[in-house]
């Protein structure tokens, strides 16, 4: 079936080594239908578009949006085509090339199949060395694992309204990356006064002492734009992984490092003296409210 | 400048009270008797510290921030954290041979008067300096990887408590050499308890 209008921009959607996840992902979003439309897909391993992958592979069609999903790996093929072939041709066309998931951005999870050649497109973790260093300044990337279904379409939005997207200093879009996972967090108020939740999974407590949450280091906007509209990992009592960051994914995801009970990470750009002399004075009040189930304070007779 | 000489009164009720208290405990000293000691009235007195309780929890912040100033000196020196042992107990030492007052006042009032410490003085609030620099020293000690990663007050009370009890000993005269004298051996200990395994 050939989908092809006039005028669109054309968007080619390119897989290195993935499970998928992003492409899961954005079907997910609300009103898919009505943002394809204004996209001529040439490629997607998903969803209708206008080329086989042996038509893509050909290395003549040309493209406005490059969507790269996965690991870069130099040895890889598709359609028995190195995927670096692949990159170098449509790089030269796309306008914007868009790293979708925290493995295109940064090598993520799949890095560790072959750590010393894998990377992003840019970044390898989070030095800047990967295949499109050159090319950087067409490149956003949309790190996460998966990446938020608006997340993806905000840069396509951004795109077809010929809007600039504002870039931080690893490529990702500052309007989604500015803030921290922490900001919107409902446990918040346990973060304040540091009250703990000792297991997996409770309403209440805060998650970054004992659980592993990287939320106060973590640029990333899941609990301000939310998951299915409604939730977040630590909405369900899930720590935040850190999924958007370089480093991702660290070792031992459930557990908060510590050096001495002291957290090794802490809030982003405070001084560790700064944050215990403020965490110790938090942990000496004891505010009953917060210390059991919210549900069982003040009951009625 | 008036501001300045109320600074020196504050800091001289402050001086004279620490070592009223540490002497005679806190609930036997007056505020006359401080007051007389250092050369006011009664009722001007309450222009510094509206009550005794007031001047007590002060005097916890007064210590708590002069002990954490000098262990932040030691934190931030480039030394290994054996040699901070070593400074760190030569500073609670010298301290309380040259103003006993001071450690006297944290051991004998402070922690033997918990009812005084109440209300806004509870948990680490009068105390947070010093609490701060020494959660500094144990972080930065296992971040090297010179001391082993354990409980933050399992590590803190073997230190200070080992300290604390040594400068007690010695107040009561029981010691039967001078402090200077235990500084390397005690150092020495806190460091093979603590080192990393």
């Amino acid at each position: 079936m050939h989908l092809k209008q006039d005028n669109k921009p054309k968007l080619i959607w390119l897989q290195g080594i993935t499970c998928n996840g992003n492409a899961h992902s954005f079907l997910n979003l609300e009103n898919l239908d009505s943002l394809l439309k204004s996209f001529e897909i040439l490629s997607h391993p998903l969803l209708p578009c206008t080329h086989s992958l042996p038509k893509i592979v050909e290395c003549t069609l040309t493209t406005d949006i490059l969507i790269f999903e996965g690991t870069y790996d130099p040895h890889m093929k598709r359609g028995d085509v190195l995927i670096s072939n692949l990159l170098s041709h449509y790089v030269e066309s796309a306008t914007i090339v868009i790293a979708l998931g925290s493995c295109a951005c940064f090598g993520g999870l799949f890095k560790a199949s072959a750590p010393q050649r894998n990377s992003g497109l840019i970044f390898n973790e989070s030095d800047k060395n990967g295949p499109l260093n050159n090319y950087r300044n067409k490149v956003i990337n949309i790190s996460g694992c998966p990446v938020h279904p608006e997340w993806l379409a905000y840069v396509l939005r951004m795109f077809l309204y010929n809007k600039e997207v504002e870039l931080d200093s690893f490529h990702r879009p500052k309007e989604l990356y500015s803030n921290l996972a922490h900001h919107g967090c409902t446990r918040n108020e346990y973060f304040e006064w540091k009250v703990d939740s000792d297991n997996f999974g409770e309403k209440e407590g805060c998650l970054y002492y004992k659980q592993g949450c990287r939320a106060p280091m973590t640029h990333a906007s899941c609990n301000k734009i939310l998951w299915n509209e409604v939730s977040s990992k630590t909405r369900v009592g899930t720590p935040c992984f850190g999924c958007t960051e370089p480093d991702f994914p660290r070792n031992n995801l459930f557990v908060t490092k510590t050096n001495m009970s002291i957290p090794e990470d802490v809030p982003l750009g405070i001084p560790k003296r700064s944050y215990l002399t403020m965490a110790g004075i938090a942990k000496t009040f004891h505010i009953k409210r917060l210390e059991g189930k919210l549900i069982d304070y003040k009951k009625a007779d | 400048m008036a501001k300045s000489k109320k600074e020196e009164r504050r800091i001289n009720i402050i001086s004279v009270s620490l070592k009223l208290f540490s002497k005679n405990g806190f609930y036997i000293t007056t505020i006359p008797d401080i007051a007389e000691k250092v050369g006011m009235s009664v009722g001007n007195f309450y222009n510094y510290f509206t009550s005794k309780d007031i001047l007590a929890k002060e005097l916890v912040v007064y210590i708590s921030k002069i002990l954490g100033k000098s262990i932040r000196n030691i934190n931030d020196k480039n030394i290994s954290t054996e040699d901070k042992i070593f400074e760190i107990v030569s500073m609670y030492f010298n301290m309380a041979n040259e103003k006993p007052e001071m450690i006297e006042y944290f051991l004998r009032v402070y922690l033997s008067n918990r009812e005084i410490f109440g209300e806004n003085c509870e948990g680490m609030i009068c105390v947070t300096d010093f609490v701060t620099e020494m959660m500094m020293f144990f972080n930065d000690g296992v971040e090297c990887g010179e001391l082993h990663n354990q409980d933050f007050f399992s590590a803190f009370g073997l230190f200070m408590g080992y300290l604390g009890g040594m400068v007690f000993l010695f107040g009561e005269k029981i010691l039967p050499e001078p402090l200077e004298w235990y500084k390397k051996s005690i150092s020495q200990n806190i460091y093979n308890a603590l080192k990393a395994r």
